[in-house]
């Protein structure tokens, strides 16, 4: 049964080519062998956009089609998160930046509120209640609470196993969480910026086509040191993102201190 | 891969059979479920007995929960993949693999045929049983997002050259380990070898259609990325695809003393003795 081999350095060694792609990075070109996914299309129009409320930029940045991205959001502070290329779902996570086991909670959100949509004067309430961001400002009919985030694992159930190998929101979640001590107890029920899900009269529910537009934005008021989480998706299989990833913008401003907010 | 225009999927109805119609499909690199379906099954095995079958994207990670007793066979078929495998004791996920005693106690630090796969805590976690290929590496651990970033100018999970590491941590995590628990690990398929002056001498590949075979001596999660070693000199990120194959028979066992590997060393002999008392007293 067992095999042994006698001068494994003199072997001759035959391998067979691997398909490769060349793709850009910062530093140039890498010619890869891993299936990356889409990215979109050339001429998507794209709309970069700018904060929805008067103030000091504190931060201003992108994030690319499929990638992830973290940050703090100061009490006080407001997040203009801009659907840049349009209908791109930002799945988004939030957590109390100093005691992480206080964290978003849809359900408690949306009871509080006594609706199933996210729009402006929402307050995004944490698992204990309290407020951890108010949307200031949104220029979309509504945002997502109930569609969750796609996965390696739930994209099995939903299409098969032949995509299980396309990269997912929870593993952008585990990415960008694992950077701040954060793992798989702590992705819980999450946001989707910019995504559609009607809950229909018969409760037929599902992602459909989105209803914003590039450049489309909304605006968070944190209400406590708030870390955000975001996933921008890479889903290829569902409209959530029009079956073209595009980038996001995330800007974190100091308001003016005579800004008046919608919420 | 180009975005995808042509679904309709404008009401909840439209979208729910626009997924539907995806199912059914192949693609290259995926899990086969039931794993009696697998295309790829070894010859020498009973498709029925299959509780694992899959085939790992390059830049991908797989991971499982083996009973003990379990056989899984890692098979390269292009001569590229790398298998960076970490195991833990399932019911004790603070058991590890410790690649330093898996090198110090057997009194090598090449892997091959007949070594174990060593705990920190005195236990074999697995065997390799058979191997037909014979480079493989417990020196170099995995591939860092840092290390990748240098190497291939990006290490993004999401890019064209993700981390071993970065892959390690996602797959931990679906255990509900952190990354303090992924510890060193260990690759096979791409081999180095130390020179007289310390350096590692680049071997690689063994070809393609290449081996290896473990036992689960403990019920093991075992975590695997499949990403190029970190010493593989191309400048291109190149890795193959990775099969991976399970069964369980009634003759697959863990390692017991009627085995000739059991009395292989007196160091093995009482790794698996410590491992039998463990497994006799938790009843396993
Ligand atoms: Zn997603």
């Amino acid at each position: 049964m067992t095999t042994t081999i006698d001068n494994p350095v003199m072997r001759p060694v035959t391998t067979i080519p691997v398909p490769v792609t060349t793709y850009l990075t910062p530093d140039g070109q890498l010619v890869s062998s891993v299936p990356v996914g889409a990215s979109y299309a050339d001429g998507s129009p794209l709309e970069w956009g700018d904060p929805l409320v008067p103030g000091a930029v504190v931060l201003d940045e992108q994030v690319a089609p499929r990638a992830s991205w973290s940050g703090v959001v100061r009490a006080g502070q407001v997040l203009t998160i801009v659907d840049v290329g349009g209908n791109q779902s930002g799945d988004c996570l939030l957590y109390n930046a100093h005691h992480t086991d206080e964290r978003y909670s849809a359900p408690d959100t949306l009871a509080w509120q006594d609706n199933a949509y996210i729009r402006t004067g929402t307050v995004l309430r944490s698992n204990l209640g309290r407020a951890l961001m108010t949307v200031v400002g949104n220029e979309i009919d509504r945002q997502d609470t109930i569609g969750g985030a796609c996965s390696r694992e739930s994209n099995t159930l939903r299409y098969g196993h032949h995509v299980m190998y396309h990269h997912g929101c929870r593993e952008n979640f585990l990415t960008e969480g694992a950077k701040h001590g954060l793992g798989m107890r702590d992705i819980v029920s999450n946001i989707n910026w910019f995504m559609n899900v009607p809950v229909e009269e018969d409760g037929a529910l599902g992602i459909v086509d989105g209803m914003s537009a590039p450049g489309k934005r909304v605006a968070l008021r944190a209400e406590i040191d708030t870390l955000v989480l975001i996933s921008n998706c890479p889903q290829m299989n569902n409209p959530c993102n029009d079956f073209n990833p595009t980038p996001l913008r995330m800007i974190v401003s100091e308001p003016d201190v005579d800004y008046e907010a919608d919420a | 891969m180009a975005p995808v225009a042509d679904h309709s999927t404008d009401t909840v109805l439209n979208a729910r059979a626009d997924a539907r119609a995806q199912g059914g499909q192949v693609s290259d690199w995926m899990p086969y479920l039931p794993a009696s379906t697998s295309p790829f099954c070894p010859d020498d095995v009973d498709p029925e007995s299959l509780t694992w079958a899959e085939t790992v994207a390059p830049g991908s990670y797989t991971h499982k929960v083996l009973a003990r007793g379990t056989r899984f066979r890692l098979e390269d078929p292009t001569g590229e993949a790398c298998a960076h495998t970490l195991v833990y004791n399932a019911l004790e996920p603070t058991e590890r693999l410790n690649v330093a005693d898996t090198q110090k106690i057997p009194w090598q630090a090449y892997l091959g045929a007949g070594h174990p796969l060593l705990s920190g805590d005195g236990r074999v976690l697995a065997t390799i049983l058979t191997d037909t290929s014979g480079r493989h590496d417990a020196f170099c651990g995995t591939s860092t997002a840092a290390w990748n970033a240098l190497r291939y100018g990006t290490a993004l999970p999401e890019g064209p050259a993700p981390a071993g590491r970065d892959l390690f941590v996602k797959a931990a995590a679906k255990h509900g380990l952190g990354p303090a628990d992924v510890p060193p690990s260990v690759s096979f398929f791409q081999g180095v070898r130390v020179a007289e002056d310390g350096s590692f001498d680049w071997f690689g590949s063994s070809g393609a259609g290449t081996s290896v075979e473990l036992v689960a001596e403990l019920p093991l999660i075992v975590l695997i990325a499949n990403v190029p070693h970190p010493r593989d000199p191309r400048p291109e990120y190149i890795v193959g695809p990775l099969r991976v194959h399970a069964w369980r028979t009634p003759e697959t066992t863990p390692t017991t003393p009627a085995d000739e590997r059991f009395d292989a060393s007196p160091e093995v002999r009482r790794a698996y003795l410590n491992t039998l008392d463990y497994a006799e007293a938790r009843g396993l």
